[in-house]
C-alpha cells in the first residue's frame, strides 16, 4: 500500500520549478542514459563524471567554487557506486557529513547486487539503491523522494528506515515496499537478472571497489 | 507508400530476430522508449558512445593481457566497465561474456581470459554489425518519408 503518510496531492500550481538532480557516474554511456531518463521525467540535470567533481559542484571541496552556493538548489543526488577515485559510498558519506546537503536525498546505483553493499549504503543514509541498468520506472519512483522530502522533511526518510528495520532479511515481502529497494526485474531478493550469474561472495573478495 | 510498409515490416522482423537470438534485451527497448521528436537520435547517440567506449576497452584489454605479468585487477576493471555499458544498452550477449570473463579474472586464469577476450570481441563485432544494420533500415524508412514503427 503506497504510503498514506505522504498523502499530499501535488496541486498543479505547486512545482513551477523543475526538480534539479545531480547525477554522478564515470561511465559516459550511463551518464547519457540517466540524463535522458531524468529529463524525460521533467527534471533538470547536472551530470558529472566523478565524486570529486560532484563535491566541487556542491561546494563541499576545499575550493568552495559551487554552483549550488549560487542558489542553484539540488533536490536529489544519484550516484554510481563503483567509480575510480572516490566511490559512490565515499561520496555519500561526505554529503551526509555536510551541513548544507545532509538532508538532500542520495540514491546509489550499482550493477552489482550485493546485499552488504546495499545495507552499508542505506545505513549511511542513502535513500534508495538501484540495481543497474536503470529503467524509467526506477527514475519515476525517485520523483517521490524529491516531492516527499519537500513536504515531510525527515519523516519521509524515517518511514524507509523503519521498513528496512522490519525486513532486512531477503524475503519476498520486502520487495513489495514501494519506497525502498529497487525491486523491478533486478530484484535482489529473487535474482533472475543477468547480474545474478555473478557469485556475490566471490565478487566481494576481488571486487575492484569495495 | 508500399516500399515504406515493406521496410517497416523488415525493421520489425529484424529487431524481433535480434531479441530472439539474444543479441538485445529489454534494456534496448527501454532506450527506444526514451526517443521522441525532441530527441530523435537518442538511441543512435547512446549506441555510438557504446561503440567508442567498447573499442577503447577492448584495446586496453588486449594490452593488459599482453603483459609478461598480467595485472588481473586491471583486466577485471576494464571488463567491469564493458559489462556495465553493454548492460546499459541491452547488448545481452556481450554482457554475458563479460560475466564469464570476470570469473576468469577472479581465478587469475590467463588462458580463460584470453579465450573470453576473443569471445567478447566476436560478440561485440556481431552486435555492432546488427545494430548498424538496424539503424540503416531506420534511415531508409525515414528517407522514404515513413516513420519508425515501435
Amino acid at each position: 500500500m503506497p504510503d498514506e503518510i505522504g498523502g499530499f496531492d501535488l496541486s498543479p500550481g505547486h512545482s513551477e520549478e523543475e526538480a534539479h538532480v545531480l547525477a554522478v557516474d564515470d561511465s559516459l554511456v550511463d551518464r547519457k542514459v540517466i540524463e535522458r531518463l531524468l529529463k524525460i521525467s521533467s527534471c533538470k540535470v547536472t551530470a558529472v563524471d566523478s565524486g570529486r567533481r560532484a563535491l566541487q559542484f556542491l561546494g563541499l571541496d576545499e575550493e568552495k567554487n559551487s554552483a549550488a552556493l549560487d542558489g542553484l538548489k539540488v533536490d536529489l543526488i544519484i550516484t554510481d557506486y563503483c567509480m575510480p577515485g572516490m566511490t559512490g559510498y565515499e561520496l555519500l558519506k561526505k554529503i551526509k557529513e555536510s551541513s548544507t546537503f545532509r538532508e538532500t536525498p542520495v540514491v546509489i546505483m550499482s550493477s552489482e547486487n550485493i546485499l552488504t553493499r546495499i545495507d552499508r549504503c542505506l545505513e549511511e543514509g542513502a535513500e534508495d539503491f538501484i540495481v543497474k541498468p536503470v529503467k524509467l520506472s526506477d527514475v519515476k519512483r525517485l520523483k517521490d523522494y524529491m516531492t516527499r522530502e519537500d513536504r515531510d522533511g525527515n519523516e519521509g526518510r524515517g518511514i524507509n528506515k523503519r521498513k528496512l528495520g522490519e525486513a532486512c532479511d531477503v524475503s519476498p515481502s520486502f520487495s513489495s515496499s514501494p519506497p525502498s529497494i529497487s525491486s523491478s526485474s533486478s530484484s535482489w531478493s529473487a535474482p533472475s537478472s543477468p547480474t545474478s550469474l555473478d557469485s556475490p561472495t566471490r565478487r566481494l573478495k576481488t571486487s575492484t571497489c569495495d | 507508400m508500399d516500399g515504406v510498409v515493406q521496410l517497416q515490416r523488415q525493421l520489425l522482423d529484424y529487431t524481433a530476430l535480434l531479441f530472439q537470438e539474444g543479441f538485445l534485451n529489454d534494456q534496448f527497448t527501454q532506450l527506444q522508449q526514451l526517443q521522441d521528436e525532441t530527441n530523435p537520435d537518442f538511441v543512435v547517440e547512446v549506441v555510438s558512445l557504446f561503440f567508442e567506449d567498447s573499442e577503447r576497452l577492448l584495446n586496453e584489454l588486449a594490452n593488459t593481457l599482453d603483459q609478461q605479468s598480467i595485472d588481473f585487477r586491471k583486466v577485471d576493471s576494464h571488463v567491469h566497465q564493458l559489462k556495465g555499458s553493454s548492460s546499459s544498452i541491452g547488448a545481452q550477449r556481450v554482457q554475458n561474456v563479460c560475466i564469464a570473463f570476470r570469473n576468469f579474472c577472479d581465478a587469475q586464469n590467463t588462458e580463460g581470459c584470453l579465450k573470453c577476450l576473443q569471445q567478447v570481441k566476436n560478440e561485440y563485432s556481431l552486435v555492432k554489425n546488427k545494430l548498424e544494420t538496424l539503424f540503416k533500415l531506420e534511415q531508409q524508412i525515414l528517407a522514404a518519408g515513413g516513420s519508425i514503427p515501435m
